[in-house]
């Protein structure tokens, strides 16, 4: 039966606290703090993290689709989807889409996947919803607002989680918007946009789809819906008359609102505590509803090797502050730095791709030694063209040296210049991120994280860098 | 592998003041450089029979043809990253070895200041791989794992790179046609800002205009241009892959291409013994660490102990083996395709007795001196060393 076959999230290292964005504005705090995606973090590379969580201990040829959600894609015409398939080394025949333009995007993916599944089109499909979606300075949104990622692999077998019923309606309301020229996002009057729009959308679809399922809001373990805030949520929690463990927490204190993400990362976050014969209704909002009724199997306990929403939000670092997170978004002009300008080249990007973005070393085929980027003639036994490309992406390795260059165009001085020797061994020289300079030592344990490198051309050139240990599954 | 040896000689050389010349442009440099050299040597530009430039930022001998008139002979570029001007010598010094020319200008030179930018300009060559890495980065790596692997703390470290930047002050205050000519203290350099940690300002050349030249004929034919010409005695060029920062089996402490560059060059002139033999060193510092490294990988340091003859004054201008006696590119300056035949100039000077200045000869009986110039960085280096002797 279709169903969630696994499932992962990513949420970045960095938090700001409200109370340092209330103090930048003399302006009240909402309390609690928000995820910060790092300065080279964005939609497309918190997918990617996700999909690598969600991916941990699965056959990645076994993937048939790649589909991104996101309102925040890096590019307005070019598909993102592909980046993250490449990225998670996916087989190059999965067929890639992006859900974008609404919060509802996350669950439009799924429910797509789910009707893939139905028509025997695909076996799996890796979903990935991701957001960094940007408040204007000093709004309430920007208090709000978080940063995360969540994915699900929905399958036709082996699910954690089956799916019993799903429900959508439409809706066409101009509440939240940004145009082809909005940076920020826009709201009409707060009282119309919820009472006239969330709520009754909210209770709209939990009335739909419990109706079609002869069911009551009482019949389930976990309530899990999409609210714009802690009060909304808060509201309509008492409104269908939850009883307090029925409750998913939005982890509004800890994380924030991660758009298009968000109640699927809420969906993760239940599944780590869900267990086996629960009924869990999964409702998101956004220009209408899509609500889903899953049932967790006895699969979910031995399928747990996963960071997920709980990993991610207890490995943290707080920002120091406001201007931080001005300059990671680039929220202020600063001086441009006197060193030549990023070069990029579409040709080199597409020729490389196989090495820059599914990070394929050269593993020499007569002394077996790897090799990054890859070689074609052995660095070490001088045998040409005799090997085979061999993924390095998912491996750990320890720092062997580094420096720390202030000189480097950087948006984040100083840039890490790392020296890693990845298990295998292989080489793989890089820089480090999500990092505190005064941490950094010789011999400290590393991993690989995809991320942007820079906007050189125009347009976002990713590749891997190296951060301490975060995930320990 | 043949060799050099008492080939090739060099009968007169130029060196124009390096620095940050804003009233010069590379015309100007290339022009004093060459003239002095003819000047030194004796000899007029109808004279030269072949030419060699070295220079890194501009592509094509016409860079040079043009403003000297070379009329209709042949004339090479070469670029070798920071090597490019000893490279432009090596190159020479062959065809003179051959037989092909009696008469021949080498010349090196850089106009760096005109860019706006701070260190060096980027190669540009890869949109991400290596992206965001500068020189004194790469040598940093360097750095952090030569102390960590011969247990120096941080501060030790520091300490023993900021006594070699202070030894190339001193020497660099004394010499007229150095970019940097001031002295510094200890203190001064272990508490410069950090450009890439644990390097800071002081351990790190200057960026530099500035041009260097030679004249080299046959060796049977110097004593006709001049009685106190100077040999080329070996030279030495050892190139690997490149790949050490990305291999996880190179260690990052010891230069090997450099110890065979010098394995090859000590080899021609017959030198055994290198701390006893030579008696005077122009080594490629761009950075303190390079330096540093170098000690060790030329054999006038035990490896790992170069901090000890550091701290003994061993490279000092009145120590046993004096190092980088005009400064060095630390103070000297580095404008990259000069900077290899502006290392020979030192040495060729110094042979002659005729350092600028009297404070700067060295008081003892300079026979022997070798200099090393080097492109690229530890793991990804193209050192070439050059020894030059005396003529009897």
């Amino acid at each position: 039966m279709t169903g969630i076959v696994s499932y992962g999230a990513y949420v970045p290292l960095y938090r700001l606290s409200r109370d340092e964005i209330a103090r930048a504005w003399s302006q009240g705090s909402m309390g609690g703090e928000k995820a910060i995606a790092n300065y080279d973090e964005d939609s497309i590379t918190m997918a990617v993290a996700a999909a690598l969580d969600c991916l941990n201990g699965m056959n990645r040829e076994a993937i048939d689709g790649l589909y991104f959600a996101t309102t925040t894609a890096p590019y307005k015409e070019k598909l993102c989807a592909v980046t993250v398939a490449a990225a998670t080394d996916l087989r190059r025949e999965v067929f890639s889409a992006d859900f974008t333009n609404s919060l509802r995007a996350g669950t439009t993916a799924i429910k797509a996947a789910i009707d893939a599944i139905g028509a025997g089109s695909a076996k799996k499909v890796l979903v990935t919803a991701s957001d960094y979606r940007l408040g204007a300075q000093s709004s309430e949104f920007e208090q709000i607002f978080g940063d995360g990622a969540a994915a699900f692999i929905i399958g036709d077998s082996d699910a954690v989680a089956t799916i019993e019923g799903s429900y959508s309606h439409a809706d066409e309301l101009i509440g939240l918007w940004r145009t082809e020229d909005d940076r920020f996002i826009k709201s009409w009057e707060d009282r119309f946009v919820l009472t006239e729009g969330y709520v009754l959308n909210i209770k709209e679809a939990i009335a739909g789809i419990t109706k079609k399922h002869n069911l009551t809001p009482k019949d389930f373990a976990k309530v899990i819906f999409y609210a714009p805030d802690a009060r909304r949520h808060t509201e309509i929690a008492r409104s269908l008359g939850l009883d307090k463990t029925q409750v998913q927490d939005p982890m509004f204190n800890t994380m924030g609102n991660t758009g298009s993400a968000f109640a699927l990362m809420m969906l993760v976050a239940a599944l780590d505590e869900a267990k086996p014969g629960e009924r869990i209704l999964f409702v998101n909002y956004g220009d209408g509803c899509d609500a889903f009724i899953l049932k967790v199997t006895e699969k979910i306990e031995k399928h747990r090797k996963h960071q997920g929403v709980k990993g991610y939000l207890s490995s943290r670092k707080t920002l120091p502050n406001y201007e931080t997170y001005m300059r990671y978004r680039k929220l202020v002009s600063l001086e441009a730095q006197r060193r030549p300008a990023w070069f990029s080249s579409p040709t080199v990007l597409w020729r490389d791709r196989e090495k820059i973005i599914s990070l394929h070393a050269s593993k020499c085929k007569k002394c077996g030694r790897l090799f990054f980027p890859p070689q074609r003639v052995c660095n070490y036994c001088w045998a040409k063209d005799e090997f085979e490309y061999v993924r390095i992406s998912d491996r750990k390795g320890t720092l062997f040296t580094f420096c720390q260059d202030n000189l480097a165009l950087s948006e984040d001085p100083p840039t890490i210049v790392s020296k890693v020797c990845l298990d295998g061994p292989v080489g793989f020289y890089c820089l480090m991120t999500d990092r505190e300079p005064d941490e950094v030592k010789i011999d400290m344990p590393v991993e690989l994280t995809f991320r942007k490198i820079h906007d050189g051309g125009g347009y976002p050139n990713y590749f891997w860098k190296c951060m301490p240990v975060r995930r320990d599954k | 592998m043949g060799s050099i040896k008492d080939k090739v000689a060099i009968v007169g050389m130029g060196c124009t003041k390096f620095g940050e010349l804003w009233d010069k442009g590379i015309d100007d440099l290339i022009i004093e450089a060459a003239y002095g050299a003819y000047e030194d040597a004796g000899i007029e530009p109808k004279d030269i029979e072949a030419a060699w430039l070295g220079v890194t930022q501009l592509i094509s001998a016409i860079v040079m043809s043009a403003p000297l008139k070379l009329r209709n002979i042949p004339i090479t570029r070469v670029e070798n990253r920071c090597a490019t001007g000893m490279e432009a010598l090596r190159n020479a010094s062959f065809a003179i070895a051959a037989g092909m020319y009696d008469v021949v200008l080498v010349l090196g030179v850089e106009k760096l200041k005109d860019t706006g930018l701070a260190g060096l300009p980027g190669l540009g060559d890869h949109p991400v791989f290596g992206v965001s890495v500068t020189a004194p980065a790469n040598w940093a790596l360097g750095a952090t794992r030569y102390f960590h692997h011969y247990g120096l703390t941080p501060e030790e470290g520091k300490r023993t790179l900021a006594k070699i930047a202070v030894k190339n002050h001193y020497n660099g205050s004394l010499c007229p046609k150095a970019h940097f000519q001031r002295e510094i203290t200890l203190e001064q350099a272990l508490n410069a800002p950090i450009i890439a940690w644990p390097l800071g300002l002081f351990d790190c050349c200057g960026n530099s205009d500035g041009s260097a030249a030679a004249i080299l004929t046959r060796a049977d034919m110097a004593k006709n241009f001049r009685k106190d010409y100077v040999l080329v005695k070996g030279i030495g060029l050892a190139v690997g892959p490149g790949l050490g920062k990305e291999d996880c089996d190179y260690d990052h402490i010891h230069l090997p291409q450099t110890e065979i560059a010098a394995q090859q060059a000590y080899e021609q002139a017959g030198i055994k013994n290198p701390r006893q033999e030579i008696d005077i060193a122009e080594v490629h510092d761009c950075f303190t660490i390079s330096e540093l490294m170098t000690y060790e990988a030329l054999g006038f340091s035990v490896k790992g102990k170069a901090k000890e003859d550091v701290d003994a004054g061993t490279f000092a201008l009145d120590g046993e083996l004096p190092v980088n006696a005009d400064g060095g590119l630390k103070c000297f300056g580095h404008p990259v395709g000069a900077s290899g035949l502006r290392e020979c100039y030192e040495v060729y000077s110094q042979i002659q007795g005729r350092a600028q200045l009297p404070a700067r000869q060295l008081k003892k009986d300079v026979k022997l001196g070798v200099s090393h110039n080097q492109g690229g960085h530890p793991g990804c280096l193209l050192p070439i060393v050059t020894i030059l002797g005396r003529a009897d």
